[in-house]
């Protein structure tokens, strides 16, 4: 019954979308919907393939082979993401390369920036998240995974989102506002795919056979619900006509921009703090084997980040429309953030006590440990940025990118590698990671990428700022906007090669983590595994 | 780092949780961490009480300093108006052609029309003033519509072609292509403009050109082709053209004509008197001035 429901709702819905590809009104949106007809169609197609089976016995134990297809997807976004961000770092370096006489509009800067910033939080960083979050869960709270095949149309709906958005981006279909870029019809998708997130996630929680609920997945959850909340109201738009791209938001002037920082900051607070911070709290005290140093410093910190982070928005709205009072709260708040973000950087380094010979013959607790000390780093500047008088020389400078890339490299990067080092011998059942060597090699090559990337960064940020604000004795202008960019040539090609070494480390990791699922190497099969 | 706790540690006990492994120490915030996070919320709670930070229903608390980010940069650029009013002043007095040379007022008009430069004429002109397909070059000694002082002024005041100020330098060169010259027409006499500066590619049509040249072209640009700065035509005999020298892009010009605009920079104050003196004396001190 429930079967052949689902059957004719996936025909009508390939049905629906071949016509709103035939009637689109945008390139954009017709290859949208020819891509969702093709989904549907393959679903649809499987679902009747399905139905002719008896019912299947409910399986029990871990449900594992949804988070092994996320380590594949976020291995292979980040190498995507990472890719894309190289290209146009050097793009900004030598613009020639944007090709535009061979490619028209397609590779320009305005449109692969997004798809860079996408792919890398969204595609690399939220598969990371999912699967890790269903990982977690499952083992902290010794339960299956709520909803039996829901976890697997969260991963397919997401990737479905990830297509969506990118191919949009790069047809030139965009809202405009950033970190939330793709249009409507992609943003109701990402709606339907994020409840059902929370369902599983939650579903698993209510039905734990812990009696208390593991810190990580406070974090976890954090995430989950914030992000609905940030998607759903920043998104808000009116859509043109339903069979075209272009929708315009619901807000105007600076309630627009305050509505979008709002969410942008918060992106960064519970996407990539709190959600990586669940997969810190979990992955650290496994591979350290050691207790996590404070309970209470967890409580704490924990609640004094989600209470706070929620304002810090406007500190990015400095010195503009935006109201003096709202400036101050933005700022002020954000200062106070600092200890309760450096709570969970104290509580991962501590835990890393008694096993700090470790990091001299683990690549893998090395990795951990400078993502936890970057995340001290980039959660300190953070805050220090936040004040008005250093905003006023860091704003819309090359500092800002570096401060973001040292939070997404060192911290949301590493700590991912870790994790995804940790993950792949346990999923696919090998006795260890295919080679330990090429660990280290990822380990420096991220390492000195990272520096060189943020000091390039913070050198032409500082420089930039500097130059822009340099007036004579009378009052003028020393410098025109085209001095400032000449000058920063040196530090974007720096900070290109910085980039290409993270890239370089990344695809060795690709590389490492896919022989080890092929079992070479030390990667040999175990056999008769014992639950741990 | 790692042998000082440790001993600390071993009297610590977990909180009796166990998940996958995982347990937690029940160790106490650290003092350090607790009060610099006190701190900050005392920091925090002043600044509010010292700059606008609650919003009630008709606006926001404003704070003891009685600070507003307008207030202050209106206070900085009157301030800095304030220092330079009487050099604005006599910039504004001065004869145009002695600015540059009053050692006072030259540099400061020299460094403020810099600025202006940079601000509002590089879009167009390059940063660089060296122009750009269709915006002349400002380095070099070839004019549209002069090159001493008081044109330079002129142009900046009322723009070219420009529908915001009656006063506008304007040229009107026809579009020969409508009408007024055949195909053929236009091909022989764009060979004759090339012959000017001895590029003519087909001989055989510069006889032609010439006398379709007399009848249409020297009105404005004069019989030799030298231009005629009243008008605002250019001259044809020299290397340096504004929208190319090649024979397609001759004919293009000759077929269409070229309306290129420049803001009236006076009207609506978009610059004061004293920034397009300002201007006009670092134009003309770029290296072309008259």
């Amino acid at each position: 019954m429930w079967n052949g429901i689902k059957v004719i709702v996936l025909g009508l819905v390939v049905l629906g979308a071949a016509m709103a590809a035939n009637f689109g009104k945008d390139l954009a949106y017709q290859v949208s919907a020819v891509i969702v007809a093709a989904a549907a169609a393959w679903w649809f197609v499987y679902s009747i393939g399905q139905m002719g089976d008896k019912r299947k016995p409910a399986e029990t134990g871990y449900m594992d082979g949804v988070v092994r297809a996320g380590v594949i997807a976020t291995v292979l976004w980040g190498v995507v993401g990472f890719s894309v961000g190289v290209w146009i770092a050097f793009a900004l370096a030598f613009p020639e390369i944007n090709y535009s006489d061979i490619f028209g509009p397609y590779l320009n800067f305005g449109r692969l920036r997004p798809l860079h910033t996408s792919a890398v939080i969204f595609a690399f960083g939220g598969n990371a998240l999912i699967a890790t979050s269903f990982y977690v869960v499952q083992r902290t709270t010794a339960a299956r995974l709520f909803g039996g095949g829901l976890a697997w149309f969260v991963f397919w709906g997401y990737q479905l989102f990830i297509v969506l958005a990118a191919t949009g981006y790069i047809l030139g279909s965009t809202q405009s506002r950033e970190y939330a870029e793709p249009e409507w019809f992609v943003d109701i998708w990402l709606t339907i795919v994020w409840v059902a997130y929370l369902v599983v996630f939650l579903g698993t929680i209510f039905k734990r056979k812990e009696p208390h609920i593991y810190v990580a997945n406070w974090f976890y959850l954090a995430f989950i619900v914030t992000i609905a909340m940030l998607h759903v109201i920043n998104n808000m738009a009116v859509p043109v006509s339903f069979l075209g791209s272009k929708s315009y938001s619901l807000f105007a002037g600076v309630q627009d921009a305050l509505t979008q920082w709002w969410y942008g900051h918060n992106a960064v607070g519970f996407f990539l703090t709190a959600g990586f911070l669940g997969m810190m709290y979990y992955f650290v005290p496994k591979q350290a084997n050691r207790p996590v140093y404070s309970y209470k410093l967890s409580i704490i910190h924990f609640w004094a980040l989600i209470f706070l982070y929620i304002w810090a928005g406007p500190h990015h709205l400095h010195y503009t429309a935006l109201p003096d009072w709202a400036q101050t709260l933005g700022m002020v708040m954000s200062v106070i953030l600092w200890m309760p973000s450096w709570g969970g950087m104290i509580n991962g380094l501590m835990t890393l006590s008694g096993a700090w010979d470790k990091l001299r013959t683990d690549p893998i607790l090395r990795m951990m440990a400078v993502s936890i000390g970057f995340y001290g780093m980039s959660t300190f500047e953070g805050p220090m940025m936040a004040i008005k008088a250093v905003n006023s020389l860091s704003h819309y400078t090359d500092w800002t990118i570096g401060h973001v890339h040292s939070g997404a490299l060192g911290w949301n990067g590493m700590i991912t590698f870790g994790a995804l080092y940790f993950l792949t011998p346990r999923l696919w059942n090998r006795a260890g990671l295919y080679s330990t060597k090429l660990v280290s090699w990822h380990f420096w090559l991220a390492t000195i990428g990272i520096v060189l990337y943020a000091s390039a960064m913070w050198v032409s940020g500082i420089m930039e700022g500097l130059m822009w604000r340099e007036v004579d004795a009378q009052g003028f202008l020393v410098n025109s906007f085209a001095d400032t960019v000449a000058a920063k040539f040196p530090m974007y090609v720096v900070r290109g090669t910085g980039g290409l070494m993270y890239l370089t480390g990344a695809v060795i990791m690709a590389y490492n983590l896919r022989m080890t699922m092929l079992g070479r190497g030390a990667a040999v099969s175990r056999t008769a595994v014992p639950a741990e | 780092m790692a042998r000082k706790p440790e001993p600390k540690q071993k009297n610590i006990g977990t909180t009796g949780h166990e998940w996958d492994g995982i347990t937690e120490l029940d160790t106490p915030m650290p003092r350090w961490w607790l009060w610099t996070f006190y701190l900050t919320i005392i920091w925090g709670i002043i600044y509010m009480i010292l700059y606008p930070a609650i919003p009630l229903v008709k606006g926001a608390t404003p704070g003891l300093l009685g600070y507003s980010s307008r207030g202050a940069v209106a206070e900085d650029i009157a301030a800095v108006s304030a220092k330079n009013a009487p050099l604005d002043a006599k910039i504004v007095s001065l004869d145009l052609a002695a600015i540059g040379s009053d050692p006072e007022v030259g540099t400061y008009a020299n460094n403020g029309g810099a600025a202006v430069f940079r601000t509002f004429c590089i879009q167009c002109h390059g940063s660089g003033a060296e122009g750009a397909v269709g915006f002349p070059n400002l380095l070099d000694d070839d004019w549209l519509w002069g090159g001493d002082i008081e044109s330079i002024y002129t142009t900046i005041k009322h723009g070219i072609r420009s529908e915001d100020d009656d006063d506008t330098r304007l040229s009107d060169m026809p579009a020969f292509g409508d009408d007024y010259l055949s195909d053929e027409e236009i091909a022989s006499v764009a060979q004759y403009v090339l012959s000017l500066s001895g590029r003519a590619t087909d001989e055989t049509l510069v006889e032609d050109g010439s006398v379709v040249f007399a009848d249409n072209c020297a009105a404005c640009h004069g019989d030799d082709g030298k231009g005629l700065r009243e008008m605002g035509a250019p001259n044809l005999t020299d290397s340096i053209w504004l929208y190319g020298g090649d024979l397609a892009t001759v004919i293009e010009t000759i077929t269409y004509s070229r309306r290129g605009v420049m803001p009236a920079w006076s009207v609506d104050n978009k610059l004061s008197e004293a920034q397009i003196r300002q201007v006009a004396v670092y134009v003309h001190e770029l290296g072309g001035g008259e």
